[in-house]
This record gives C-alpha cells, sequence and structure tokens, in this order.
C-alpha cells in the first residue's frame, strides 16, 4: 500500500489507463495536479496557450487513434474554455476526457474565486460528468470515466477535482485492479430473427444504397462496411464523419451525401427502394428536408444508440448493438449479387454529374490545390479541416482512402477544430505528415496553437485558403438574403505568412514565383509545422448546394459547363 | 415544470417510475434531460429508499409521440438504473393531489 495524495493518484491512474500524452493549461485550483505530473515519467504536457487549444489537441489523438486521451483545465475560466471542445467532441462522439480543477469543496457555493458550476454547465454536452466529492472516489471514477468515454457509443466526460480532494490521502495498492478496460457490459447484439429479416430486406431489394458513418469508424469495422458493400453490389454514400471508409477510387464510391454531394448521389439516394444506414444519425445535412428523404425507401438501421433508431425518420426495421458484431453476423446471410443495372445507373449519374473534373488542373481553382497536395502528401498523410467553404471543398475532392485519416467537426461545426486537432493527431501519428486545411476565418479562432505547433515540433502543413470572408456564411447571404452580403467580409486584410513567421513557423506564399507543387514538395519534405498561404477569389462557392430545409433534390448549381476529359 | 402545453388531458398522461442514484447531480441530469430536447415533464416526486443510497422518482410526463425516445433516453443515463411505466390510474400524484388544491 502506498500512499498517495488525489493528485498522485489520478496521475498514477491516468497512467495505467495507457496515457502518455496530456494537454492542458495550469492554473490556481489544478496546480497539485500538475506537482503530480510533474513527477512522471510516463506521460508527457503538452503546454496549450488556450484550454480550447488542448482540448482540441486531445480530440486529435481520440479521433486518429480511437483511443481515449485526456486534457487537463484549472476551475473557472479554463473549464469554461474547454466547452466548445467538449460539446464537439459529444456531437461527434469522441472519447475525451476532460479534468479540471476546482475551488475547494467548503467554498463550492460562495462565488469563489475562479468558481463556475462546470458540472451543471457540461451535463447536456458530456456523454456522463462528475464532481469528486472524496479523494476514495477517484479510485473508482477514473476508470469508469475511461470505460464509459470508450464503450457503446464513445463520448466525452467531465471530471472535476475540487482542489483539496487533489491534495487529500488516500492508500493505493499497485495491484487495484480497477485499472484497465473491463468490459462489464456484454456487447448488446440484435436477435439472429431480426439479422434475417435484415438479409431479407437487402436480398430482395432492387436499389438498394449503404448510408455509413462515424459508427462504423468509432466500432473499426471499415472494413466490414466495405465487405457488404462488395459482396450485394450496393453502391455506398457516406456522412462527412464517415469519409475515408469507402475508398475514393472504389467502384461503389459515391462520395457523401446531402447539402454538398454530387447530384448523382442524391438522385440516385432518391431512387433507391432500400437504405441501409449503418452508424449515422440522419443528421439534418446529410437528409436534407427529412419528409422527403428518400421517399422511395425502406429504412434499415444498425446502430449501437438505440436512441437513434427513429429518433428522425421511420424506421422499417433497426438493428441495436455494435456495429461490428451486426455486421459480422449479417454478413453471410446476405446474398451475393452483381446487381449490374443498378450499378450501371447509379455509375451513369456519378459520371453525369461530377462536381470537378479530376484531370483539370487550374491552379488557383480549390480542387485543383487539394488534389495536388493529396498527391505530394501521399496515402499516408492524415488530414484535419476547420470548417467553412474549404472543408465542403475538401470533403468533396480529398482522394481518402481509410477511416481516421479525415479529421473534421462535423456534428457542431467548429471553426478554430482544425489547426489544434491536426497538432494532436502528429502527437500521436509520429512520422506521419498531417495536412490541416483552413481558411483566413477559421485559423484566426484559435491561432495561438501556432506557438505549441512549434515548440512541439508537429508535423503540419498547414494549408490557409484565404479569400478574406466567412465564405458560406457569404455564399448563403448571396443565395438566399437577396446579396445582402453584410459582417460576411474582412475589410482588413492580415498578412498571415509575417504572423506565422512570428509564431516560429516556416511559410509559403503561393503569390510569388514559385509553383504550387514545388511550394507543396518542399513544404512537406521538410519536418515541422509549416503555413502555406494560398489566395482564393471570393465569389468562389461551394457547389452543388442544397438550400437549408430543402429536399436534397432540390440543389442548386454546380453543373459543369463541358464535359470531363 | 417546463410545462409547455397545460392542458392536462388525462389520456395523454404517462406516469414514469425511475430507480436513480441518490447524488446532488441527479435531478439535474434528469430535469436538464428533458428541458433540452423539449420534451414535457408535467409533475415529479423524488423521496430517497432504504439507506439514502438510491432514490426513486415518479415524473408525469405529457407526451404521446415521443414517450418511446424519452424512455430511451431515459434510460442512457448513467445514474438511471430502471424506467417502467406504471399504469394509468392511481399514481403517487393522485394521492398528493390535495396539497396542490387550490
Amino acid at each position: 500500500m502506498e500512499q498517495l495524495s488525489g493528485a498522485q493518484l489520478t496521475i498514477r491512474l491516468l497512467e495505467n489507463q495507457g496515457i502518455d500524452t496530456i494537454a492542458g493549461i495550469p492554473g490556481g485550483a489544478n496546480l497539485p495536479l500538475y506537482d503530480a505530473l510533474q513527477a512522471s515519467t510516463k506521460i508527457r504536457h503538452i503546454l496549450t496557450r488556450h484550454e480550447q487549444g488542448a482540448g482540441f489537441i486531445a480530440q486529435g489523438m481520440a479521433r486518429s487513434t480511437g483511443k481515449p486521451a485526456v486534457c487537463f483545465a484549472t476551475s473557472g475560466p479554463g473549464a469554461t474554455n474547454l466547452i466548445t471542445a467538449m460539446a464537439d467532441a459529444y456531437l461527434d462522439s469522441i472519447p475525451v476526457i476532460f479534468i479540471t480543477g476546482q475551488v475547494p469543496l467548503s467554498l463550492i457555493g460562495t462565488d469563489a474565486f475562479q468558481e463556475v458550476d462546470i458540472y451543471g454547465i457540461s451535463i447536456p454536452i458530456t456523454k456522463h460528468n462528475y464532481l469528486i466529492r472524496s479523494v476514495d472516489e477517484l479510485h473508482t471514477v477514473i476508470p469508469e470515466a475511461f470505460r464509459m468515454a470508450s464503450t457503446g457509443r464513445p463520448g466525452p466526460i467531465l471530471i472535476d477535482i475540487p482542489k483539496d480532494v487533489q491534495n487529500s490521502i488516500t492508500s493505493y495498492d499497485p495491484e487495484e485492479q480497477y485499472g484497465f478496460f473491463d468490459q462489464l457490459q456484454a456487447p448488446s447484439l440484435p436477435t439472429v430473427e431480426k439479422i434475417e429479416l435484415a438479409a431479407d430486406m437487402i436480398n430482395n431489394s432492387k436499389r438498394p444504397v449503404l448510408y455509413i458513418g462515424g459508427g462504423v469508424i468509432h466500432a473499426e469495422s471499415g472494413y466490414l462496411a466495405r465487405e457488404l458493400a462488395e459482396k450485394n453490389s450496393i453502391p455506398t454514400t457516406m456522412s462527412l464523419m464517415g469519409l475515408g471508409i469507402m475508398p475514393h477510387d472504389h467502384e461503389l464510391y459515391m462520395g457523401m451525401l446531402g447539402m454538398h454531394a454530387s447530384r448523382g448521389t442524391n438522385r440516385a439516394m432518391k431512387e433507391s427502394d432500400l437504405i441501409i444506414a449503418v452508424g449515422v444519425r440522419f443528421d439534418d445535412r446529410a437528409t436534407g428536408k427529412i419528409a422527403e428523404f428518400c421517399p422511395n425507401a425502406k429504412i434499415l438501421h444498425l446502430d449501437i444508440d438505440p436512441c437513434e433508431i427513429g429518433k428522425l425518420k421511420k424506421t422499417h426495421l433497426g438493428l441495436v448493438g455494435n456495429v461490428r458484431y451486426s455486421l459480422e453476423m449479417l454478413i453471410p446471410h446476405v446474398a451475393e449479387n452483381d446487381r449490374s443495372s443498378w450499378c450501371i445507373h447509379v455509375a451513369k449519374l456519378q459520371q453525369e454529374n461530377p462536381i470537378f473534373c479530376p484531370n483539370d488542373r487550374n491552379f488557383n481553382k480549390p480542387y485543383s490545390i487539394i488534389l495536388e497536395a493529396a498527391a505530394i502528401a501521399g496515402e499516408d498523410a492524415i488530414v484535419t479541416t476547420d470548417v467553412g467553404k474549404h472543408q465542403m471543398w475538401t470533403a468533396q475532392s480529398y482522394p481518402l482512402s481509410r477511416p481516421r485519416q479525415f479529421l473534421t467537426s462535423g456534428g457542431l461545426g467548429t471553426m478554430g477544430f482544425g489547426m489544434p486537432t491536426a497538432i494532436g493527431a502528429a502527437l500521436a501519428n509520429r512520422g506521419k505528415t498531417v495536412l490541416c486545411f483552413t481558411g483566413d476565418g477559421s485559423i484566426m479562432m484559435n491561432i495561438q496553437e501556432l506557438a505549441t505547433a512549434v515548440e512541439e515540433e508537429a508535423n503540419i502543413k498547414i494549408i490557409l485558403f484565404d479569400n478574406s470572408s466567412l465564405g458560406l456564411v457569404r455564399q448563403q447571404q448571396s443565395l438566399f438574403y437577396n446579396r445582402h452580403i453584410f459582417a460576411s467580409e474582412y475589410k482588413h486584410r492580415v498578412d498571415f505568412c509575417t504572423i506565422a513567421k512570428g509564431f516560429g513557423l516556416k511559410t509559403y506564399s503561393i503569390d510569388d514565383h514559385h509553383s504550387l507543387k514545388s511550394v507543396f514538395e518542399e513544404a512537406f519534405s521538410n519536418k515541422g509545422p509549416a503555413l502555406i498561404h494560398i489566395p482564393i477569389d471570393i465569389e468562389e462557392e461551394v457547389y452543388p448546394m442544397v438550400p437549408p430545409g430543402a429536399a436534397n433534390t432540390t440543389m442548386i448549381g454546380g453543373e459543369l459547363t463541358h464535359e470531363c476529359a | 415544470m417546463n410545462a409547455l402545453k397545460t392542458d392536462s388531458n388525462i389520456q395523454h398522461e404517462t406516469i414514469l417510475e425511475l430507480q436513480v442514484n441518490n447524488h446532488p447531480g441527479v435531478m439535474s441530469h434528469i430535469c436538464g434531460l428533458f428541458s433540452r430536447r423539449a420534451y414535457n415533464l408535467e409533475g415529479i416526486v423524488v423521496v430517497p429508499i432504504g439507506r439514502g443510497k438510491i432514490s426513486r422518482m415518479w415524473l408525469k410526463v405529457i407526451e404521446e409521440n415521443n414517450l418511446e425516445q424519452i424512455v430511451k433516453q431515459l434510460q442512457k443515463l448513467p445514474d438511471v438504473q430502471t424506467v417502467t411505466r406504471q399504469p394509468p390510474g392511481d399514481s403517487i400524484f393522485s394521492e398528493i393531489s390535495h396539497f396542490f388544491s387550490s
């Protein structure tokens, strides 16, 4: 038996969970935790410049590896600064454990200095949360938090630890076995009858579409989704969170669906007679007007969360359970089928309605820039985005080939997500190049983390699309608000290269004499953070576009005026 | 309690009986679920049972279409141990109604 303080115990239990990196910022109420952390030989601390940056660095680690990640903040403003990253993790079901310091128990409720009820604030944006009232609770709460974050439908957990609890002494038995992932609950499985019914629905359908999302990635079952699609020849579309599962060059690939999908994909969905939805939640950006989504199709829904079945759309059959096990059970019952007429029809819809021509290399066009960056970065690169036009262009065109390659803020749509998430991905994947596509609006929302990137020598390559505007907002004003362009253009042009240089990054601007190709080659071959600034025409829009609230078949723009070579 | 509709039609009323962990955050978790998902919660009675580690809670809910979703969402809360739907008719709310007559 060892005598440890609550803070020392916390660090020990985090080590036991295999945590090797924690991002955060110290402050008055979490100093005991930091004092215990400085003594750890197993955990490295990443000092960020804002707690939101720490939250997104943890997300980058968790999203790219699938394992829970941890970040630290102090009480009060430290804790409130985590909230956006917490809500973002909640909406995309990302396992992050947020550990905050709190004022001593005796001061809770007195409006003490830097006191805020982060427990109360975080209720609607965490999977679960804890306010520790006695040091002994830590023995069980910390392992339980890891289990809860990573099993079932994953999600963020908050643990708020008052300063006096951090300083209280408790005994710790190194043999204590609340430690490692104990799968207390057996995974829930669909019944064999339901599996057979589901297989019948698939086998009897004429025009099925497979619609897959983040849940497939969380269940590490991308290969099973591909196997299902291939066995029964089912054209496959992905939500933004699912991109990467079906490789871009696969013959069944339909790209993403919804607001900025290709015309061919949304039309094929309309014609479909069966939607096989796996690990998705029928988000409004994906479905458009839900009443008119796939009006001719039955819905077969596989998800781990029973609340998602029938939440928004009448479901004909729901299979609740870990989708890995559900798919494993389902595939043997699904017949081999080549569905040549449906597949040829879908392929034709895709060919007739491309979003861009892959061979058109016009180097101030967003798609060309993205394709060039992808070609030089290679298949091994991880890609993060911020939120806006650049995000949609990247989602539409980046040649993704595997799960966890594409990290983006799907549910919350958080500007400021991309760069700190890229740092986290780079720290968890040493040796890989991490591309961060961002915009001049988004980069400003967490630009302070450039200092962290330089300090940690994170191998991130920030590709900054600068259109001097909040581009997607401006596009909506243009299309739906009588071209009243208001509060969406920046009058003052910031010199991003000078700023990034000031932080210590290598910078490149495409204004000068160097070609895009040579700039990317040089920037990607050197290790460490770099920023590549690329001006984009302010009128360059994201098409096609489904107006918010309209059916997915109502698409504006994006018809090519010429045939692709 | 977060009552968006007040004309309590007896046929739309459902009583849910919950067994929940008894600690200071539980009420926030349950009431927060109803308010943020825009479900109508008409009445609530909660009393600790046994040695006080758990509490029994009765919720009077006026929702028809969302009832299944409410029950599933409640079952997802880690502090909620069981959720059962009470048969219509006598309930704790009728027994205490004399405290609330105007």
